[in-house]
């Protein structure tokens, strides 16, 4: 594959995976994005689903970003909690492959449903059959959606569906609904935690 | 990146306002004088013009240099300019000197219209808000109904953050930056101790020095020493000062010893044969009393709920003064009131200062989000 091939492979990917959590946000919402990077989702959803987005970022070039991208966005560290964001002031709270960047994924998970009446999250499943197969090979998983060699991974915990089901259980987090996609983007039924390179859930308070 | 280079040679203008100006205060100026500078060109749909707020000892001199003064650069010339973040060949720049000021707009220094004698210890104490007012009426004059920005740092912050309540349809963004809702009562102690300063030098004469043919300038040195230790940080001070020596040993007197010594007598000697007393004590109180939740029982988002301008929030890592948190507020009741807001935390090492200084990241952030101003 050639350097243009894989970007637009990646681009287009990046397309698929939006489209996925544009499905779960109802036109109009407010929506805030945690780790947003340079603004990109928010622009897709601003475009494509009318919403008043802000974003949250801590990287200085991510927050330059999206001021570029004309995008809300707060520079501030999630690891420290939401502080400041008023309780349901949100319709949707996205955090885009980003928990696995964070150290206090419980206060960030708990404060997620405290601004917001629904969260969004993806993750890159660690128990994936490539990731695991590399394991067994003596590796540090690479892939699609992990992407990362280990000595210059921006992610901080490692997890997988299995485990983050059970901590919004133990959290008192309801799955509303999961999606897990192949290294490809295809949906997938079969096994999620083994079959599953990227999952993404629609969270609400169980009440 | 683009050329920047300066506006070149600038000059100052000046409007008189011949209807009374009612003051918070409840006191009013039968008419006033604004000094004022403009930079780049209106363009025909008067959509491009950005009104830049000075801060406490800031003027209408924004940027370039004065035909017979080459050394008196503007004050945020290093950000105003063309191909500069502030570009003036997109935007049309105003700098005005604020009212009560001392570079030539009516204030304590002027005479006062009803006596023929100058104001001195008389002149109102004017507030942001009634700055706005004032500014509001050279928008007028120059016949601009809406400005695409007001912008200022720290003091000019806050005229920005008054500018998008008190008119709100007359600013499509207000960017505030190294500023804060309302000052501490650290912020106001330090004031205190600066006004002091002033008011207990004997030359001070109750205001009225100009008639003595004095001015308090052991008082303003003072004043000005005290506010510049708060507006740089501990670590900038140590790295710029440390604990040298001026004469490479101890001296055992009250002389300068250690270089940050130096510093402050220069500055606070340099500030007090330019600034006028009485403008000094005003504007400290002035800032004192801005505090826009006031009339909101201290709730800020009620306070900003007529606002409807989009904003651009900066605050310094290292600015102690009004720190990041303070603009933090600023942001969150912006948040509640559902308006566009952008903010940065930016890393600098120098204190309150820093929204005068080129870093290159904030000029960055400054110039992105002028660009995306549509005109």
């Amino acid at each position: 594959m050639t350097e243009y091939e894989r970007k637009l492979k990646a681009e287009q990917r990046e397309r698929f995976d939006f489209a996925v959590i544009a499905n779960w946000i109802p036109p109009g919402e407010r929506v805030l994005d945690l780790g947003c990077g340079d603004g990109r989702l928010l622009r897709y959803l601003g475009e494509t689903r009318d919403v008043a987005g802000y974003g949250v970022e801590i990287d200085r070039e991510s927050v330059l970003g999206c001021i570029r991208n004309g995008v809300d966005v707060i520079q501030m560290d999630i690891e420290c909690g939401l502080s400041g964001f008023e309780d349901q002031s949100f319709d949707h709270v996205i955090i885009s492959q980003a928990l696995q960047t964070m150290r206090a994924t419980e206060r960030i998970l708990t404060e997620m449903l405290r601004v917001a009446a629904e969260a969004v999250v993806s993750f890159p499943n660690f128990a994936y059959s490539a990731n695991r197969q590399a394991i067994a090979e003596g590796h540090m998983p690479v892939s699609e959606d992990l992407p990362y060699d280990w000595f210059d991974t921006p992610n901080v915990r490692f997890f997988t569906i299995v485990d983050f089901e059970r901590l919004c259980h133990r959290l008192g987090i309801e799955i509303r609904e999961r999606l897990a996609l192949d290294e490809s983007g295809r949906t997938v039924s079969d096994d999620p935690n083994l079959n599953g390179s990227l999952a993404f859930y629609r969270l609400g308070r169980a009440s | 990146m683009p050329s920047e280079s300066s506006v070149g040679v600038v000059a100052p203008q000046r409007v008189h306002f011949s209807l009374p100006l009612a003051l918070k205060s409840g006191a009013r100026l039968p008419c006033f004088d604004l000094v004022y500078e403009t930079y780049g060109t209106l363009n025909a749909e008067r959509s491009n013009a950005v009104l830049v707020c000075h801060a406490l000892s800031g003027s209408h001199h924004v940027a370039g240099v004065y035909a017979d003064d080459a050394e008196n650069v503007g004050w945020w010339d290093n950000l105003v300019g063309p191909g500069k973040p502030l570009d003036t060949r997109k935007f049309f720049v105003v700098g005005v000197n604020n009212l009560g000021g001392c570079y030539g707009s009516t204030g304590p220094l002027s005479a006062n219209p009803e006596t023929g004698k100058r104001y001195g210890a008389d002149f109102p104490l004017v507030t942001v808000e009634d700055w706005v007012v004032a500014q509001a009426r050279l928008a007028d004059y120059l016949a601009i109904e809406t400005w695409a920005a007001v912008i200022g740092g720290s003091l000019g912050g806050m005229q920005a953050l008054a500018w998008s309540l008190q008119f709100p349809h007359r600013v499509r963004h207000a960017m505030v930056i190294a500023s804060a809702p309302k000052l501490s009562a650290q912020n106001i102690a330090f004031n205190e101790v600066a006004r002091q300063a002033i008011i207990s030098d004997p030359d001070f004469h109750g205001g009225n020095y100009a008639d003595h043919g004095v001015v308090p300038s052991r008082g303003l040195r003072l004043a000005r020493m005290v506010g510049h230790i708060t507006y740089l940080s501990d670590s900038q001070m140590a790295e710029k000062f440390g604990r040298q020596l001026r004469h490479g040993e101890h001296k055992f007197s009250y002389d300068v010893d250690f270089e940050i010594e130096s510093y402050l007598r220069y500055q606070g000697n340099k500030f007090a044969g330019y600034f006028d007393a009485n403008t000094y004590l005003m504007t400290t109180k002035a800032l004192d009393y801005f505090d826009p939740a006031f009339a909101c029982e201290g709730n800020l988002a009620a306070a900003l709920a007529p606002a409807k301008a989009s904003f651009f929030v900066a605050s310094f890592s290292t600015d102690w003064r009004f720190a990041p948190a303070r603009s933090r507020e600023i942001v969150f009741a912006l948040l509640h009131n559902r308006l566009h807001v952008v903010y940065a935390e930016i890393e600098c090492d120098a204190g309150h200062d820093s929204f005068l200084l080129d870093d290159a990241h904030y000029h960055a952030l400054v110039r992105a989000y002028l660009e995306n101003i549509a005109v």
